[in-house]
């Protein structure tokens, strides 16, 4: 994210704002001096409108104008997300500056390995899927002859009978505000399948892919900063800066790297005490399984400590659950949150429990279609309502991302004619994905002063780089975060681009990156070697 | 017992009452989202070959297909498209940067207004009559709604007069007023604005230090020739001076209405002018958060501000539907308007533009005293009188906010023009039958 510079020691007065500086530190909430303060207020920043930023076309100095720095909501200023942020547009810059000056690097692309973003880097999508999803776009076909020659005949049978559950085949209407009943009921299906207990359809909001299903519960339960929401350290940082953004405070519960990123219950324990003493009403606990940045996945006897924890605080049990098909390792095996509460004989009264799948992940990588949706139980009737109600105003969601998501929790079956060629895209997938996993934390590992956990889940690897002394001075003299200078300097030596991991938290003192294994396989020996040979350099420059 | 159709005129959703989709678009996503027919040799047989090269035009502005997270504030080969239409349509250049592709308008209002409103203190000027996402929004955001009612008796216009007078109103009550909202054309209402309104509007808002939010998703939806669509931006841009490069102006369109009615893609954008580089880079933040908008329903925006050109092999056909569509809606505005006014008790502004009509129903005392002891608003106690006696779904107008004692309800021209008198008959006949029922013999009153 934007990096502002820090002076602690100077107050502002509330009049004049020409040529102030504002400064706030990625990872700290900070108040902007104005009428309205946040709440804890340690520091009080300076203030800075760098008129010589504004675009030269645009001819005004801007102080007068009600919309401005000074004057939008704080919580969009505080509110952070680094997996797009700052290195991402040295990224940016770094490529435009290759394109127009081919060869004047070492290197003559810029790696993306900061996003969870597969057909950005060549994956592709499942076929079954998109040929579903074109005769559902362009219904008019399927009367054709001609079509049957163009699709296989399963698609064209589960485009009728997806087109009959939408009123009038009609795919560009607004549908029901939780999404289109048929799809539901196809959904909660595959819910049951994989769990083994049954699904409500009812209970299913489809949204826009997971992270707007997130946005609203954290809207519903967050009332004020005393509230509290329980996130895991390193987190994906769409929960703090959905926190951030709907006025709550993030209590974090640091799950244990030596352990493979473990979470403890007495590790949740202590924290929750700590914030109830200082006035934090925790609402709701989350938990990311397979973890993002950590790919750890739970077992299932730590799962149910997780519920019973849940049920006995009366915690909402928010439930990420997107990577559920990324899992790389033999001994672990994902179960739902839902199924074990369930096997646990917890039902609708005994836990409130959210639990978020999305179109964008799994083998599928479908991020750019929005998909997906939250499954919302153990929620009175008029709380549901509610729920409903704040879904209703932004209609719906896209209707081909409905399609698709209804899709991915109701693949191809053995006997179908695409059923062969459907497993085939997806175990190819799935075993290049574990395949380069393990590649990757290899190749980490091996590095000076680097340990990487094994990534069982998800897409990412999140390594621990122990940085010399002399190289946390020149971070700060370059009022950088230590691990945000080392990506810095790794995306400048070699055009990858990784996540430094102050921004999804971390045992302060502690500093890590994100890189996905996303690159395609061919792509893999490449950013193995450059990464190497900077890190080498990167230590010899620095190495205490 | 006589099984009723229910006619749902509820909501602003064209395909949900028969408008078929125009079909140039609809190939063209088909084959982005299944690109491997492109390598078909079959595949001309079913597609022209003007939709495979779009699809193939699109698919190279993506960053690996319609699969991929795009910039989260949308393609820039798309966004470039926007500014291009932008420019033809007002005669002043656009800029891509300044442009948010977004997941439909309302996320977009939404953004904006997430931006401006940092407590109950900070007040956003909205329409009465108004579309309840602006009075929804700035509710979960914790702000005020600060009301300006539009005079229904001279065809929903917007008096100054009155704006001026909310505006003070609100003041002398600590709030401060941050923006203006104007839907133009107008949702309930229909009125298109003129142009010399939109300048008063504008110098308003530059006096009063306000960010004008315009909401021109119905731009396409224009039913008289007196007073066509014109943008905000021009008119802003044509007054040239100081106010032009310091008046700030956010401007909000979609896929969902106009003549494609492709509410399901949830494709939109905003255009911002004069809004300063670090607050947009604030907001392009926040919708990083959720990534960016689907990329089917950004390249139907990019189809609709770019759509086939005279010549092209798709041309006539779009043309042909696109025109089907529009003359249609103008021919049913005027049904149903008529319709509302061949009823003693009820007045019904002409639909100038958008998808509605706001008829005044006015309600005699027993009704109102009927609906009282049933526990509902008046309004809401006929509309779902008239739902039970003819199938026809209507919203109630103190869903949009009215005046004191005046009701209205809400209804759309969508359903299909041949059904058309037969549902203004099935009103009529409900209407007057309620009428014989709840009637003074002094009249019926107005409160």
């Amino acid at each position: 994210m934007r990096r502002f510079l820090a002076d602690l020691s100077r107050k502002l007065t509330p009049e004049r704002r020409k040529n102030l500086v504002t400064c706030v530190l990625q990872h700290r909430t900070c108040s902007l001096f104005s009428s309205f303060q946040s709440q804890s207020s340690v520091v009080i920043p300076i203030r800075f409108l760098n008129t010589a930023s504004v675009d030269p076309s645009m001819a005004s100095d801007y102080s007068g104008s009600p919309v401005t720095l000074d004057t939008i909501n704080i919580k969009v200023l505080n509110c952070e997300y680094a997996v797009r942020g700052e290195i991402v547009t040295l990224a940016q810059k770094l490529e435009q500056e290759l394109k127009e000056n081919p060869g004047s690097r070492s290197f003559d692309e810029i790696l993306y390995c900061n996003i969870g973003n597969p057909q950005s880097l060549g994956q592709q999508p499942i076929t079954f899927f998109r040929e579903v999803l074109a005769l559902c776009d362009h219904p008019t076909i399927l009367d054709r002859a001609e079509t049957q020659g163009l699709f296989s005949a399963d698609s064209i049978e589960r485009a009728f009978q997806i087109l009959d559950q939408i009123p009038g085949r009609a795919t560009g209407a607004y549908s029901h505000s939780q999404g289109i009943k048929g799809l539901r009921d196809t959904i909660a299906s595959g819910i049951e399948a994989r769990d083994g207990y049954p699904a409500d359809p009812n209970d299913i909001f489809l949204t826009d892919g997971a992270s707007p299903a997130v946005h609203m519960m954290m809207q519903l339960l967050i009332r004020s900063e005393k509230d509290g929401i329980l996130c895991p350290i390193p987190q994906y940082p769409l929960y703090s800066a959905s926190i951030t953004l709907h006025g709550g405070t993030l209590v974090p519960y640091y799950l244990d790297e030596a352990t493979g990123w473990g979470l403890e219950i007495s590790e949740l324990k202590n924290q929750l005490e700590a914030a109830k003493s200082k006035g934090i009403s925790i609402r709701a606990l989350v938990v990311i399984n397979p973890g993002n940045p950590t790919g750890q996945v739970l077992s299932e006897s730590n799962q149910k400590e997780i519920v019973e924890f849940c049920k006995k605080e009366k915690l909402v049990l928010l439930a990420d659950e997107v990577y559920q098909e990324n899992i790389y390792v033999p001994d672990k095996q994902f179960h739902s949150f839902k199924k074990v509460s369930r096997t646990m004989g917890y039902g609708e009264k005994d836990i409130s429990l959210v639990s978020f799948q999305s179109v964008s992940k799994g083998y599928h990588g479908e991020c750019g279609k929005r998909g997906g949706y939250m499954e919302v139980t153990g929620f009175s009737p008029d709380i549901r309502e509610q729920i409903y109600k704040v879904a209703s105003v932004n209609l719906c969601s896209n209707i081909s991302g409905q399609i698709l998501a209804s899709l991915v929790m109701s693949p191809p079956k053995v006997g179908d004619e695409s059923y062969e060629s459907y497993f085939a895209e997806k175990d190819a997938i799935l075993s290049s994905l574990a395949k380069r996993a393990k590649t990757l934390e290899a190749a980490l590992n091996s590095l000076e002063g680097v340990t990487c956990n094994r990534a069982e889940g998800a897409m990412y690897l999140f390594p621990r780089i122990e940085l010399p002394k002399k190289a946390i001075e020149a971070a700060k003299s370059a009022n950088k975060a230590p691990d945000a200078f080392y990506a810095a300097r790794l995306l400048d030596a070699t055009g990858i681009v990784v996540v430094p991991g102050s921004g999804f938290r971390q045992v302060p003192g502690t500093w890590h990156f994100r890189c996905t294994i996303l690159p395609q396989e061919d792509r893999i020996p490449a950013i193995v070697t450059r990464l190497t040979e900077f890190h080498k350099g990167f230590m010899d420059e620095f190495r205490d | 017992m006589i099984l009723l159709q229910i006619i749902f005129t509820n909501v602003g959703n064209p395909h949900a009452l028969g408008q078929k989709p125009l079909t140039f678009p609809r190939q063209v996503v088909a084959l982005c989202q299944a690109p491997f027919l492109l390598d078909d040799p079959n595949v001309e047989l079913v597609f022209p070959a003007d939709a495979i090269a779009r699809a193939k035009h699109y698919l190279s502005l993506t960053s690996g297909g319609l699969g991929a997270y795009s910039d989260a504030h949308g393609i820039p080969g798309i966004r470039k498209e926007v500014s291009e239409f932008i420019e033809r349509r007002d005669g002043y250049p656009s800029d891509p940067e300044h442009i948010f592709l977004t997941g439909g308008a309302s996320i977009g209002v939404m953004q904006i207004l997430n931006c401006i409103i940092r407590g109950e203190l900070d007040g956003i000027l909205v329409p009465v009559p108004q579309y309840p996402l602006y009075s929804a929004t700035i509710s979960l955001l914790g702000g005020s709604l600060v009301p300006y009612y539009l005079e229904e008796t001279a065809n929903w216009g917007l008096d100054i007069v009155n704006l001026r007078q909310s505006v003070a109103q609100a003041r002398s009550q600590g709030i401060t007023v941050r923006a203006m909202v104007i839907i133009n054309p107008g949702n309930p209402t229909g009125q298109c604005l003129s142009e010399a309104n939109l300048k008063e509007v504008l110098q308003f808002c530059y006096q009063n230090n306000l960010v004008l939010l315009g909401d021109e998703v119905y731009q396409q939806n224009i039913y008289q020739d007196e007073r066509p669509f014109i943008s905000a931006r021009k008119v802003l841009m044509d007054m040239g001076g100081n106010i032009s490069k310091e008046l700030q102006l956010v401007s909000f369109h979609t896929v969902s209405k106009g003549y494609w009615g492709e509410c399901g893609q949830r494709g939109g954008y905003f255009e911002m002018t004069n809004i300063p580089p670090k607050t947009a880079e604030e907001i392009y933040k926040v919708t990083c958060t959720s990534h960016s908008p689907n990329v089917p329903g950004q390249i139907f925006l990019g189809l609709m501000v770019n759509p086939p050109k005279p010549g092209d092999i798709s041309y006539e056909r779009f043309v042909r539907e696109s025109k089907g569509i529009l003359e249609s809606l103008r021919r049913r505005a005027q049904i149903v308007t008529d319709g509302f006014n061949s009823c003693r008790n009820v007045i019904c502004n002409f639909t100038e533009g958008a998808m509605y009509s706001f008829p005044q129903i006015r309600l005699p005392p027993k009704a109102i005293e009927a609906a009282k002891n049933a526990g509902k608003v008046p309004d809401v106690f006929y509309c779902l009188k008239l739902l039970e006696a003819t199938g026809i779904s209507t919203v109630p107008g103190s869903g949009f906010g009215q005046k004191e004692g005046v009701f209205h309800l809400r209804t759309t021209i969508l359903p299909a023009e041949e059904d058309m008198p037969a549902i203004m008959a099935s009103f009529k006949k409900f209407n007057d039958d309620f009428m014989e029922q709840y009637e003074d013999y002094g009249g019926y009153l107005r409160m």
